[in-house]
């Protein structure tokens, strides 16, 4: 059998094992960023303790590596007599990991909007909430849209650390088909394409909404 | 407590591996950011897509690629060998991208005025280019070299003893205490990034106060 006879073969299963990796990107970054957008108002807080307890969320979130992040779910949880599946403790990790990370890119951004604009709304006497819902918020996030582009190619490559608790995404996938056709480089080589084909293009179109924004501004 | 102490001593694997990645993959930006540079295409174009892949596939493949792909040719790896070259293969995208942004931030102007004096190309780079876009990359290359001390973590995988290695071998043994190994290993980590966090938030104040004045 040819390498291409052998990743037809197994393109299939190769398939689901990205679909995996894809669902457990989107889950993490569906609730990591409003996760995170409620971090970066916490760290900015006027209140003393829910600006301690945002930052060091923040950075211990930032501080561990993706992979310890999620040993310490996968281990931790049944210690405390909790026994979630492998999946779901895979998006806990990943998405404390995000809304870590996130905070401080959109935390960034609610920073960059003008203080002109925030003083005009408190001229119109436009409630406090409304000055965040409807000025500080839609503006600051614009400003992190190519940071949050580019995190979320970082965080698609981290699915790949959820291997190592047992889900099976495309790396473990191709780590079983390697240890039973012996196979390693070509199925390696297969998966490389599949990230790359994902994660090439993506930086591209970052690249390119990062030009559009600073163009506009 | 066995467990606690078999992590602190794994702390020297997980230097090494770091440390051995950043070398590796600087020497390998090196020759990258040149071809990268360069006027002609078939120089230019495979640097660019080396860098891409590079960046673009996650580490964990990279190591899986190397150890056991490369292992059943020709080439043997231990997984020392195997971690320490497949986290430089990595860190030479990002670093290569981090030394073509330095080199852009020093001005047209010096590139000029060093070929007006007639200095040779290495007197240009070497005494002139280089140190100003050395010190325009230095903020970029610590941040990468913190975020490299976590992704050393990601060797564990093939077999590296290090610290999430040895945490993880006690965590199989028995979760109840083992958890504890997997918390000091974060503890570690966490500490070795505070202090940049902290210098990174200070630094950020006070532009902005310089920028409010």
């Amino acid at each position: 059998m040819n390498t291409f006879e052998f990743w037809g073969d197994n393109f299939p299963q190769m398939l689901a094992g990205m679909g995996v990796s894809l669902q457990l990107t989107l889950g993490a970054l569906v609730m990591g960023i409003p996760l995170g957008l409620l971090l970066a108002l916490g760290v900015s807080s006027k209140l003393r303790l829910l600006r301690w307890v945002c930052l060091a969320l923040v950075e211990v979130g930032r501080g561990a590596p993706a992979l310890v992040v999620l040993y310490v779910v996968y281990y931790g949880l049944p210690v405390l007599k909790l026994s979630p599946e492998a999946m779901t403790c895979a998006y806990i990790g990943l998405t404390y990991t995000t809304c870590a990370y996130t905070s401080e890119y959109i935390r960034g951004g609610l920073k960059s909007v003008s203080p002109g604009s925030i003083e005009a709304a408190h001229a119109l006497a436009m409630p406090g909430l409304d000055v965040l819902r409807f000025i500080i918020i839609p503006q600051g996030l614009r400003v992190a849209i190519p940071s949050l582009m580019g995190f979320a190619i970082q965080i698609f490559q981290a699915t790949s650390l959820t291997y190592s608790i047992t889900v099976r995404e495309v790396t473990a996938v191709s780590y079983s088909v390697a240890s039973q056709t012996f196979r390693a480089l070509e199925i390696f080589t297969l998966a490389g394409i599949m990230y790359a084909i994902i994660t090439i293009p993506a930086s591209w179109l970052t690249n390119k909404v990062e030009q559009r924004l600073t163009l506009r501004h | 407590m066995s467990g606690f102490l078999a992590v602190l001593a794994a702390i020297p694997i997980t230097l090494l591996v770091t440390v051995g990645a950043f070398i590796v993959g600087f020497i390998l930006a090196l020759g990258l950011v040149l071809m990268r540079r360069s006027k002609h295409r078939w120089l230019s174009f495979p640097a660019r897509a080396f860098i891409d892949l590079a960046r673009g596939i996650p580490p964990i493949v990279w190591l899986f690629f190397l150890f056991f792909g490369l292992s059943m040719g020709a080439i043997k790896l231990d997984a020392l060998q195997a971690g320490i070259l497949g986290l430089g293969v990595v860190s030479s995208g990002y670093l290569a991208e981090i030394f073509r942004g330095g080199l852009l931030a020093v001005h047209r102007g010096q590139y000029e005025a060093g070929e007006a004096l007639g200095l040779s190309a290495w007197t240009r780079y070497s005494k002139i280019i280089a140190p100003q876009a050395f010190k325009a990359m230095l903020p970029a290359m610590a941040t990468y070299f913190i975020g490299l001390v976590k992704d050393s973590s990601i060797a564990s995988v093939i077999g590296v003893k290090e610290m999430v290695f040895t945490a993880n071998q006690y965590a199989r043994q028995d979760a109840e205490t083992g958890i504890y190994t997997f918390f000091l290993a974060a503890v570690i980590y966490i500490a070795v990034s505070i202090p940049f966090a902290v210098v990174a938030r200070r630094m950020e104040s006070k532009l902005q106060e310089s920028g409010a004045r």
